[in-house]
């Protein structure tokens, strides 16, 4: 009982907004994942930094406007995945042009609403709540509206899989296959859309982007399967926002000022943490079937395309398992 | 087995005769009639015309930029045209034609295993997550070891090496059971012993699975002993038929509209143009081309 007293502060399991902050994290990570990594399978991090600054813009603007963050970040980051749909986000060099002449007036628009909130309002925490998040701030009321749009944006990724895999894959495979590619990147935006305008109500418009791509990126070097990529994503967004929220929680007794530190900050940390961890610990890519042994003519010869005759090695569920760390795999990857 | 020399003789255009196609034989596969793209402005494809046939193999030949990639995509329905048709025989849905493109870039840190993209050529096209379940499971391993790629199956695609990656890219247009396999310089970035392989898995599919195969390449050396006809490009136009009619001095000199020799030496064929010396390097004895499963 003293250890968990020890992590999980007195009050921690029945005040309101932290029971609140606890849901509205518990989705925001799950719905982070997949997002994520097609994020990741698209080299579409770009795309994840754009929502982060617009989201920062409509996060602004409904602080001067008077009407909840949450609608401002959402319709914001719909209003970006229209943008970016237009224009294709495919087109990489394009893309980079218009992203820094927009992006730029997006942060000009974010600093002006800021700053006309501020003076007019003189309510100073708009500019930290917007940039950076303040999860235990996030109104109890909005968990309905959270868990709705979490739940469409996993329904687009859920629905969308197949063609959305294929096409991160090669665009030109999915296409033959009459994948209609516009209408799938639709779809990824739209989703990616909706975990940004989620997560930016979480760490801040600023730090969303972290927690989209962190534990997806971590997720890559546990996971050898694309379910599995977004399941261990899911699981590492879990325990980074939640943990943050108990590290925020228990900060409240921390100096310099016993007000707490910013649970965004323990969150984006851990999510980095663990990104760090996977490094040591991932197995980094797919050592066993870069052995040389595995190159060997005799592999060719049509004997061994029995499954039979496959190396048991192959189905060895200690390959499987992401602490399997045989150095002598290690040294091939 | 019929023989391909026997077949394409008289089919295709060699020249000016025009295709005639032999009386009572099947219908082709691909039917591509002046065929006219037009890309910023300026014709890449002019007026091209060719057929193809259940089980040949065809080498799409032309130097970079000649068109190769422009013309497998009108055929795919990726590229619009500005005149021409592409006829396609019986249903054409998005599994008669296979298509492995000339780049798949993908990262080796990227969680996809061979036997997911071969998945994805199953029914990456359709809705939903796809649930695993043992007959995809096993139909996949199945189409990786028509290409000899079973071995591959848990490896990770970005990490393959290029020949590798182009079985199993193989593996996954076959899934859908395309009548069409086009490929587009497959052989482009192997060395010799994976493209000498390559083409025989390719020529071997031909026989296997009744498909025919458009393979483009800027080289037309390695198709040579398994390829049946040919499409070659120069200058936006095309001459197609037999390997033989087509790989010859007055054939070329008219498509390029210039003078070409077409050299045998030591067994080998070298094509010049102008003072462009292009080794095309032939067996060119027909005999040798019909030869099906030679050793290369
Ligand atoms: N989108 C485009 N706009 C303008 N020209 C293009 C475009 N794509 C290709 N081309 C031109 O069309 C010609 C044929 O290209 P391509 O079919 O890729 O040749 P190949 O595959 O034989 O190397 C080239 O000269 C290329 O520059
Ligand atoms: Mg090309």
């Amino acid at each position: 009982m003293s250890v968990l007293h020890a992590v999980f502060a007195p009050g921690f399991f029945t005040s309101g907004p932290v029971l609140a902050a606890v849901l509205i994290g518990g989705v925001v990570a799950l719905v982070s994942a997949p997002a994520g990594f097609l994020t990741v399978m698209r080299s579409h991090s770009f795309a994840g930094h754009a929502f982060s600054e617009v989201t920062a813009t409509g996060g602004s603007a409904a602080y001067l406007v008077g009407v909840g963050p949450l609608l401002g970040y959402v319709v914001a980051a719909l209003a970006g995945a229209g943008a970016m749909g237009a224009l294709g986000v495919e087109r990489h060099k394009s893309r980079d042009l218009v992203a820094g002449v927009v992006l730029g007036a997006t942060l000009g628009l974010t600093a002006l609403f800021l700053y006309l909130t501020t003076t007019s309002q003189s309510t100073s925490g708009a500019a930290v709540t917007v940039l950076f998040g303040s999860l235990f701030a996030v109104s109890s009321s909005d968990w309905p509206t959270v868990v709705a749009l979490g739940g469409a944006a996993l329904a687009l990724v859920g629905v969308g899989w197949r063609p959305l895999l294929l096409s991160s894959v090669s665009p030109e495979l999915a296409a033959a296959r009459g994948v209609r590619l516009r209408l799938v990147e639709s779809a990824y935006l739209a989703a990616v859309a909706l975990a940004v305008a989620l997560a930016s109500m979480t760490v801040g418009a600023i730090l969303s982007t972290a927690l989209l791509v962190g534990p997806a990126a971590a997720a890559l070097r546990f996971a050898r399967t694309p379910a599995r990529a977004c399941a261990w994503a899911a699981a590492i967004g879990l325990v980074a926002v939640w943990g943050g929220i108990v590290l925020a929680y228990d900060s409240y007794d921390w100096p310099p000022s016993q007000q707490g530190w910013p649970v965004s900050f323990f969150v984006v940390f851990l999510v980095l943490a663990t990104y760090l961890a996977s490094y040591l610990f991932g197995r980094h890519r797919d050592p066993a079937h870069r052995d040389p042994a595995h190159r060997d003519p005799a592999h060719r010869d049509p004997a061994h395309r029995d499954p039979a005759h496959r190396d048991p090695a192959h189905r060895d569920p200690a390959h499987r398992d992401p602490a399997h760390r045989d150095p002598a795999h290690r040294g091939e990857a | 087995m019929r023989s391909p020399v026997g077949t394409t003789l008289r089919r295709g255009r060699a020249s000016d005769e025009g295709p005639a196609l032999p009386e009572g034989s099947p219908p082709p596969v691909l039917v591509v009639e002046g065929l006219t793209v037009t890309l910023g402005g300026r014709e890449v494809l002019k007026d091209v015309s060719f057929n193809l046939h259940a089980g040949e193999l065809a080498g799409l030949i032309g130097s970079n930029g000649a068109g190769k990639t422009t013309l497998l995509r009108a055929v795919l329905g990726l590229q619009g045209t500005a005149a021409g048709t592409v006829t396609l025989s019986g249903r054409r849905d998005h599994g008669s034609l296979g298509y492995v493109p000339q780049k798949v870039s993908l990262d080796p840190d990227l969680p996809v295993r061979a036997r997911d993209l071969v998945a994805l050529g199953i029914d990456g096209q359709r809705l939903g997550v796809g649930l695993h379940s043992s007959s995809r499971r096993a139909r996949a391993e199945e189409l990786l070891s028509s290409v000899g790629a079973l071995h591959l199956a848990d490896a990770r695609v970005g990490a393959l090496s290029g020949g590798e990656q182009q079985r199993v890219l193989i593996a996954h247009a076959l899934a859908s059971k395309p009548r069409l396999l086009l490929l587009d310089e497959p052989l482009a970035n192997l060395d010799l012993r994976s493209t000498q392989e390559t083409v025989s898995l390719l020529a071997g599919l031909t026989r296997s699975h009744g498909v025919a195969v458009l393979v483009s390449t800027h080289d037309i050396n390695p198709l040579l002993p398994f390829m049946h006809c040919v499409v070659y490009l120069a200058g936006g136009r095309a001459a197609s038929g037999r390997t033989a009619e087509v790989v010859r001095s007055d054939v070329l000199s008219r498509l390029y509209g210039q003078h070409v020799d077409v050299l045998h030496a030591h067994g080998r064929v070298i094509v010049s143009v102008g003072d462009e010396h292009r080794e095309s390097g032939c067996e060119l004895a027909p005999d040798d081309c019909a030869e099906e499963g030679q050793p290369a």
